[in-house]
């Protein structure tokens, strides 16, 4: 066993865990954050989506051990005193799902597509970029409304705490 | 996945240390671990490069680009010196796989693994990069053997590698509407020493140079050139996807539009 340490969600976390442990497996097992679902679980359908780091990368294709000291974010780790991220709020806004289960990594890669691309994202930008996740409900319709909502959510919101 | 011992060295030195015969490295993991967790590949041991920082980053040396073999794909497709260098290096970067495999991905492991479908082995073939080992320097020509070979040998790690500054480069690939990878991928460049075409996604034996369409490009480095160009079947794959006569059109395709995209 490893003993492995991470901030998660702004809190430290450390488990002794095998070396084969996935990162995903470390969140929903070790430390039961169950909103990172597993998919395919052969790294195409971005339903394991975290921040690692302020990057997303699929954690059903990473070694725990690998990321000692490393910054993760969950969906968990998203709503601040009750209230939703705007993203998570633009994807409620549009019912940018059905039945939820590639939602958590849609809206973890929403996120970091903002955080790259900025807040004026297109329709082609963004169907571009949800290259990497994967749902099998809607249509991509709405999950691309709700992103496009969602940045320009996330702008104006920065813009006000930038002038608090 | 099946049960392994885990090293994660601070330095070059002390990776090649702990490889032996039944140890494999890992870079950003984005094969080896899908890999493993189909049990495809069963190493005893890991050596993780991911703490060696002296294997990341991107600098520009006189007229070559030179990235270190950690080196995330998004790092590569993002950076100033490689969009004003050599933007068709950026763009094919940016185009592996998707976002979260970029941000993991690195081109040491691509070029170690040597998919026969990966992207970067056409940009090392028609860049004419070299591939700088802990060992050796090696010329693209002599680094690609076959299918997931290479010539790298016992302990032996790919530190970086250097890109030659072209005058003119773009690259063109056709997914594979299912995998997303490359079903043909061409890379274009010109050269003081010529035009040079190289193939990814189409070989038997992996990535290769068409030396038919080098000769009608050096001559005129024009889409226009290629107009009755074909190239033959004979080395391509066939399988589910595409034949090998499906696979030469496409080359002969993506290679025209590679060269217009070229300016």
């Amino acid at each position: 066993m490893i003993h492995v340490s991470m901030i998660v969600n702004g809190k430290a976390a450390s488990a002794d865990v095998d070396s084969r442990t996935l990162l995903v497996q470390f969140l929903r097992e070790n430390l039961r954050l169950t909103g990172t679902h597993v998919g395919c679980d052969t790294s195409q359908c971005g339903a394991c989506v975290v921040h690692v780091d302020g990057r997303a990368i699929k954690s059903c294709t990473a070694l725990a051990v690998s990321l000692e000291g490393a910054e993760v974010t969950t969906i968990e780790g998203l709503a601040k005193g009750g209230k939703l991220h705007p993203m998570q709020q633009a994807f409620q806004d549009n019912h940018g799902l059905q039945c939820g289960f590639c939602t958590p990594g849609m809206i973890m890669s929403a996120i970091d597509m903002v955080n790259r691309k900025g807040s004026h994202l297109d329709e082609h930008t963004i169907r571009e970029e949800l290259d990497g996740n994967i749902c099998r409900c809607t249509g991509y319709h709405n999950i691309v409304k709700s992103v496009a909502q969602g940045a320009r959510e996330m702008a104006t919101a920065g813009a006000a705490k930038a002038a608090e | 996945m099946y049960a392994f011992t885990y090293h994660q060295p601070n330095d070059v030195a002390a990776a090649v240390a702990l490889l032996d015969e039944d140890a494999k490295l890992l870079a950003g993991g984005q094969t080896l671990l899908p890999t493993m967790k189909q049990r495809l590949a069963s190493p005893a041991s890991i050596v993780d490069l991911g703490k060696i920082g002296e294997l990341s980053g991107i600098s520009r040396e006189g007229e070559t680009i030179v990235i270190g073999a950690m080196t995330r794909h998004a790092d590569v497709a993002a950076n100033a010196a490689v969009h004003q260098a050599i933007p068709a290096l950026a763009a094919l970067a940016g185009g592996i796989g998707d976002p979260h495999v970029r941000n993991r991905g690195t081109i040491g492991g691509s070029l170690a693994n040597n998919d026969p479908a990966a992207d970067y082995p056409a940009a090392v073939l028609a860049l004419g990069a070299t591939i700088v080992t802990n060992k050796r320097e090696l010329a693209a020509e002599a680094f690609f053997h076959g299918l997931f070979e290479t010539a790298l040998g016992e302990g032996e790690i790919i530190v970086k590698v250097r890109f030659p500054i072209p005058q003119k480069a773009a690259y063109q690939k056709f997914r594979n509407p299912a995998s997303r990878f490359a079903l043909v991928g061409v890379f274009v460049t010109q050269t003081k020493g010529g035009a040079r075409v190289a193939v990814t996604g189409a070989g038997a034996s992996g990535v290769f140079r068409v030396n038919a369409l080098e000769a009608a490009l050096g001559a005129s480095f024009a889409a226009a050139a290629l107009k009755d160009a074909t190239v033959p079947a004979e080395g391509l794959n066939t399988d589910m996807h595409a034949d090998a006569a499906y696979r030469a059109h496409l080359i002969v395709v993506l290679a025209r539009r590679a060269v217009a995209a070229a300016g």
